[in-house]
């Protein structure tokens, strides 16, 4: 089965654990959206799977199509099919996004192949009105002095020339208002086949009511705690993490009593 | 996966780019060490005038009398064995007009550094420098006809006495400082050029500087006037291959706009790392005049170069755009300096200098503005980029401005390369070394948008070069 599978899997950022048994496989086509609470590691979930080197794993996989992500340079796991849509997007100033898109497309090709600049162009246009960024963006610098609903779009719009298998999007619905909301829903939504699957880090089910999810999974302490379908959004909308953490916990507790013979 | 092949690839060809050379049969050499004896040898086969062998001489005289300005300039300087270099070597004394009369070796020299296939495409003459001689010098018949002279110096000093000597070491004397003193005892090659009054030179004038042998000093002796309305671009580049030893490479280049000229002159130069590479560059700026110095050093060992304009006539205007990559074992101690000398004088420096590994690069930069004028302004302008925890930059900025009518702007700033920055990209696909290069290209990028097409591209790609040897 081609899928993201990570299983058990602990990191830590200095002293501190905080992934603590993850378990969550993602299958091919499928959407996923990752909800908790602040402080939950949804972020470094992220993180880790794309490969940041601050974030030490101490235990556990994590494999994509059958291949290990872990052992390989954040570049290597790029090139496999995995892209991240950063919460707080770098600025990179002075390099051009048409001229970042196409070095990024370019370190995807074999040795003495190289990228159609017409092609490229024509695709990058289309993505670009799709997402409405103004066609005057590619010649501006990645991200720098992008207002924030700038920067999440400009996210989405690499993430629609990079075409990824993958996609990780890490808060991308923080800092939007209702119609770059839309307008980046629109963007993902525009990607979803048999071939793309995406996970959605989010706080609040505001964007899973643009895009909607296959499961979603609720993680607390570093672990997944509750999975459902799009239901369980809407019921942590309503009934708040606390209620939701405390049946999980006192459900965790009883089925560990059930594993112990009395 | 095949982009990291593919890298590597480009890197082997790449860095192989200036570092190859041929044994080559000199037929004129002039031995190790310096003293009147070799000036006399020099003078000799050059056939020179009796006057500049006196002023070769006298300038030896100043050269050995200055200390090195180690006070404020680099100990490094003092690892410089003056008698363990070779001050004249030459296979032919008078350059070709066509390639195909240039020596087998040399010629197959400057075919893979690319030199005739570029003035081919786009340039409007060429001279091409091995060693102490120009071994190829031609410019198209168009510009003769206008009146445009560019030959080696010198064929200036013996065919155009009167133009050469009238401006001849008037903007950079022998004491100007140790290295001019050497450069004036020894000189040889470099350009000289003169532009007569109203002609527009469209394509620029290339001459470009190999150092083949070992253990040899290169003395480039370049003179360009433009006479008044004239216009003219000058391009120069530089390679040597790696030696044991260190090579010394001391030019000295002179540049006059008479009232209303203009001259850009550029420089790219890509000196292997055990290049002492001390240059003294200045320009004279009449009334309403420009003189721009685009200035790109990477490589060499120890760089002092700090390209200047007197601006002598109202209204006159000076540039220095100067790019230096300083990489691991390498210093870079660049800058500029504007002297204003008549009213409402305009200067504009802008410097950008990146620091890899333990590569330090220094900006030093020298304003002055005398308080009798009015009007005059000047914009500086330093960036600093730092890529490792132990790369150093300094900056030390002179800025002497008296008197109330005049206005001076200085802008300093120093970043580093994060680590955020290169995971982004990396997330992207590039290696950690291309996400380096293009963070690098970036922060150059509005500079290198002032330059011929042809030059940004070379920049990019020696960035490219000393990135990718920087990450491992």
């Amino acid at each position: 089965m081609q899928a993201l599978v990570i299983h058990n899997l602990h990191a830590r950022i200095g002293e501190r654990e905080i992934l603590k048994g993850l378990t969550l496989t993602v299958p091919l086509g499928e959407v996923h959206a990752i909800m908790g609470p602040n402080g939950s590691g949804k972020s470094t979930l992220a993180k880790v799977l794309a490969g940041h080197p601050e974030y030490e794993v101490t235990h556990g996989t994590a494999t994509l199509d059958g291949q290990d992500l872990l052992s390989l340079e954040p570049d290597a796991r790029a090139r496999l099919g995995l892209f991240l849509a950063f919460q707080y997007p770098c600025e990179i100033p002075g390099v051009s996004i048409a001229n970042f898109l196409r070095t990024a497309l370019q370190a995807r090709l074999a040795e003495g192949e190289e990228i159609d600049a017409i092609a490229f162009y024509q695709e990058l246009y289309e993505k670009m009105d799709l997402l409405q960024i103004d066609r005057s963006f590619t010649s501006r610098s990645v991200n720098d002095g992008f207002s924030g609903g700038e920067k999440k779009r400009c996210e989405i719009l690499q993430l629609a020339m990079l075409k990824p298998k993958y996609a990780i999007l890490d808060e991308t619905d923080s800092g939007l208002d209702i119609d770059a909301l839309k307008i980046v829903a629109n963007g993902v939504n525009s990607m979803r086949s048999p071939h793309f699957s995406a996970i959605i880090i989010t706080h609040y089910q505001r964007l899973l009511h643009y895009i909607q999810p296959d499961y979603v999974h609720v993680l607390v302490d570093g672990r997944i705690v509750r999975s459902g379908d799009k239901q369980l959004a809407i019921e942590l909308e309503e009934r708040g993490y606390d209620t939701i953490i405390e049946e999980a916990q006192a459900l965790a507790t009883a089925q560990k009593l059930e594993t112990f013979p009395h | 996966m095949n982009p990291t092949t593919q890298q590597k690839h480009e890197l082997n060809f790449d860095l192989e780019f200036g570092n190859f050379y041929y044994t080559e049969h000199y037929t004129y050499d002039a031995g190790y060490g310096l003293s009147e004896r070799t000036i006399d040898y020099i003078c000799d086969v050059k056939n020179d005038a009796p006057w500049i062998r006196e002023f070769r001489k006298k300038a030896l005289h100043i050269f050995l009398n200055k200390p090195n300005p180690t006070h404020w300039a680099s100990a490094d300087l003092n690892n410089i064995d003056y008698n363990h270099i070779r001050y004249y070597l030459a296979k032919d004394k008078h350059p070709r007009r066509s390639w195909e009369e240039v020596p087998e070796n040399v010629k197959k020299t400057f075919e893979r550094l690319g030199i005739p296939e570029k003035e081919r495409k786009f340039l409007a003459g060429v001279e091409a420098q091995f060693d102490s001689e120009a071994a190829y010098s031609n410019m198209k018949e168009e510009l003769a006809k206008q009146g445009v002279i560019f030959v080696g110096s010198t064929e200036g000093l013996n065919n155009y006495p009167d133009i050469f000597k009238k401006w001849f070491s008037k903007v950079i004397p022998p004491g100007d400082n140790k290295f001019a003193a050497l450069n004036s005892a020894v000189f040889s090659g470099g350009s000289f050029i003169y532009v007569p009054p109203g002609v527009k030179v469209r394509q620029p004038l290339q001459a470009y500087f190999r150092i083949n042998a070992e253990n040899f000093g290169q003395f480039e002796r370049t003179l360009i006037i433009a006479d008044e309305g004239a216009e003219v671009t000058y391009m120069e580049g530089c390679t040597a291959p790696r030696f044991e030893t260190s090579t010394l490479h001391s030019a000295v280049v002179e540049l006059v706009a008479l009232p209303g000229a203009k001259i850009q002159y550029i420089t790219v130069q890509n000196w292997s790392p055990n290049v002492y590479n001390l240059v003294t560059k200045r320009g004279l700026a009449f009334a309403e005049a420009q003189i721009k110095w685009i200035d790109c050093n990477i490589g060499s060992r120890l760089t002092m170069k700090y390209p200047g304009v007197i601006l002598k006539g109202p209204k006159a205007r000076g540039e220095v755009i100067s790019i230096a990559l300083a990489n691991n074992g390498q210093h870079q101690d660049t800058g500029a300096k504007m002297i204003h000398a008549a009213d409402e004088t305009t200067s504009n420096i802008v410097s950008k200098s990146i620091s890899i590994g333990n590569g330090r690069a220094t900006y030093r930069g020298l304003v002055h503005i005398p308080s009798h004028l009015r009007g005059c302004k000047n914009n500086t302008e330093c960036d600093a980029l730092l890529i490792h925890t132990d790369s150093r930059t300094d900056t030390y900025p002179a800025i002497v401005v008296k008197g109330q009518g005049n206005c001076v702007q200085h802008e300093a700033s120093v970043s580093k390369v994060s680590a955020e920055q290169i995971f982004y990209m990396q997330q992207r696909g590039l290696s950690e070394a291309q996400a380096m290069s293009l963070s690098v290209n970036g922060f150059v990028n509005d500079l290198v948008r002032q330059f011929p097409i042809e030059y940004s591209v070379e920049l990019k790609r020696l960035i490219d070069l000393e990135m990718e040897g920087s990450v491992g």
